[in-house]
């Protein structure tokens, strides 16, 4: 049989396999034609896997998740032939669960970027209009999934790496609750804040692709225990307490067309049976960027100095050990690594390590506690995931400043360590407009339900035009 | 200016990072414009506030002491970019 890609979701082609209608080698050989047809203009991978391994689903990893024998990059040079000899925690659980690996997919290097374009191996582009961004830092793993090019894949979100390009490409994407799913043998950025998570074209098969990578893992002391996953099937929103945070949905920066199409789902949502109320996380909006842009560098200083030519990765050429180092480092790290490892090493440096690390540490304190208090009152707050839709390939490129607003709505939570789920709500300017569910620590499943009742509501069609 | 060129070039000694003439010059811009924008978490008096490092409440995780099989030492080298023996080789210090 001939099997469409475009708009299999990863439940239909469970159906397929259980049916044996398809087998899982089948499965797996449609999506590599999908991607030798579609992938050159989009250049989601950085490389495939010909042969399936598993009788599952196959799936579609993030270039940060070690992977025993392929080699992993993380979109950096440094990292260019290093090819892992384990499995990182989420590779051996998707092994296990039987879901062939189709390949490793492009990231902002270090996963440090909302667009893809800080790849050493050059941008992602948008499935919905190749001139536009796919965000980022998972740009590869979203626009595949829209694409077609894989039914499911797995990202890593330190401040909005997951929701902000599956906003940007109009499917779904969980950043889970810290500590919910292992970190070990994932190539780390900031540790205090970095998650994998799945993306989807549906909350439903994000929710099964959860339910295989969470959980505790020996390997990764800061994971815990996770509550059994409920599959979401309802279709009502009868007693659930949406809060609306007011700097959340009219801040400075939100384009129109993405306010509006996040009101519209707040009015079906309210004719779902949600009771829609408005609160405020004030603080958390004015200071959760500074605050994440002082952590998250700091914390990235000290994780990328392992990279020094010894072990593994790229040495540069040198008479001497540090000039070997320096040069090493030089050579393999693009502009924004090197950008938040000065600033990271700065913010840590004698004499201003309590100004600005230690002051930013207690604004993360105060970005918690506006977030428990909010969860007083509501089980989930809603906002748009990015203040705009996918901008153009270069636009920001050249001001780091304009780029890290990409982040604006997505770092409060993350700071907080709470799960977030991002859906696509509409369409503004033809490009796709992601809204932000945010739960308390563990909510996943009522994230899911929620989710599920609006994308079911929505009838957001995720198949971009130019592709239908 | 945040930073001046001595900090950018001081800093980048600390982090190991052998920058040409032109880094150091955008650097010095770039990060002169971003420390100013996230030093408004200085406007906030936050003297009474704990700090969190960490967004869960865990403090100890507990696991068995046993020991386990270590990577063989091939595999452990096979990423090496230049190995003595059982030692990565590098250049000298002196």
């Amino acid at each position: 049989m001939t099997i469409d890609t475009l708009r299999l979701t990863a439940e239909d082609a469970l159906g397929l396999l259980e049916r044996r209608e398809a087998s899982a080698a089948e499965l797996h050989a449609a999506y590599l034609a999908a991607i030798g047809e579609r992938d050159g203009e989009l250049h989601c991978y950085l490389r495939t896997v010909e042969t399936a391994e598993g009788d599952g689903v196959p799936i579609a990893l993030k270039d940060v998740i070690s992977t025993r024998g392929i080699e992993t990059t993380a979109g950096s040079k440094v990292l260019e032939g290093y090819v892992p000899v384990f499995d990182s925690t989420v590779a051996a659980r998707c092994k296990g669960a039987g879901l062939p690996i189709l390949g490793k997919t492009n990231t902002d290097e270090f996963a440090m970027g909302s667009s893809t374009e800080n790849s050493a191996y050059g941008p992602t582009r948008n499935p919905w209009d190749p001139e536009r961004v796919p965000g980022g830092s998972g740009g590869g793993t979203a626009a595949a999934v829209t694409a077609g090019l894989a039914p499911w894949g797995l990202g890593s979100d330190t401040g909005g790496s997951i929701k902000q390009p599956s906003a940007l490409c109009g499917n779904v994407g969980l950043r889970p609750t810290y500590g919910t799913v292992s970190r070990y043998g994932i190539v780390a950025f900031a540790s205090s804040l970095d998650q994998i998570g799945p993306v989807a074209k549906t909350v439903r098969d994000c929710a099964r692709l959860y339910a295989i990578v969470a959980g505790r893992d020996p390997a990764d002391s800061t994971t815990v225990e996770v509550p059994e996953v409920t599959l979401p099937e309802g279709e009502r929103l009868d007693g659930i307490r949406i809060g609306v945070p007011r700097e959340m949905n009219e801040a400075e920066g939100i384009e129109p067309g993405v306010r509006d199409a996040v009101q519209q789902a707040l009015v079906l949502a309210r004719e779902l049976g949600a009771e829609v109320g408005e609160c405020e996380l004030p603080r958390s909006v004015e200071y959760g960027l500074a605050c994440y842009y002082l952590i998250a560098p700091a914390e990235a200083s000290s994780n990328l100095a392992r990279y020094d030519g010894v072990r593994y990765g790229l040495r540069a050429g040198a008479d001497g050990y540090y000039e070997m180092v320096e040069r090493t480092r030089d050579a393999g790290f693009g502009d924004e690594p090197k950008r938040r490892i000065m600033l990271g090493t700065y913010a840590l440096s004698a004499g201003y390590f309590e100004a600005y690390y230690g002051q930013a540490q207690k604004v993360r304190t105060v970005i918690a506690r506006e977030h428990a208090e909010a969860f007083d009152r509501f089980d989930v707050l809603v906002s748009p995931t990015s203040p705009t839709v996918a901008f153009k390939v270069g636009e920001k490129a050249a001001d780091p400043l304009a780029m890290y607003l990409s982040d604006l709505l997505t770092i409060p939570s993350c700071m907080a360590g709470l799960p977030g789920l991002n859906i696509p709500c509409g369409l503004s300017q033809g490009l796709p407009v992601g809204l932000q569910l945010i739960g308390p620590q563990l909510s996943e499943n009522t994230l899911f339900a929620v989710g599920h009742a609006l994308e079911r509501s929505l009838g957001f069609d995720t198949v971009p035009e130019r592709l239908r | 200016m945040a930073i001046t060129r001595e900090e950018v070039l001081h800093v980048a000694k600390l982090a190991r990072l052998e920058l040409t003439v032109e880094e150091v010059e955008r650097l010095t811009e770039q990060l002169g414009a971003i420390l100013e924008a996230v030093s408004k978490v200085s406007e906030l008096d936050l003297s009474d506030v704990p700090p969190t490092s960490h967004p869960l409440e865990l403090v100890n995780t507990w696991g068995e002491d046993e020991p386990r099989a270590s990577l063989p030492l091939d595999e452990v080298f096979v990423n090496a970019p230049d190995r003595e023996g059982d030692l990565f080789k590098v250049p000298p210090t002196g």
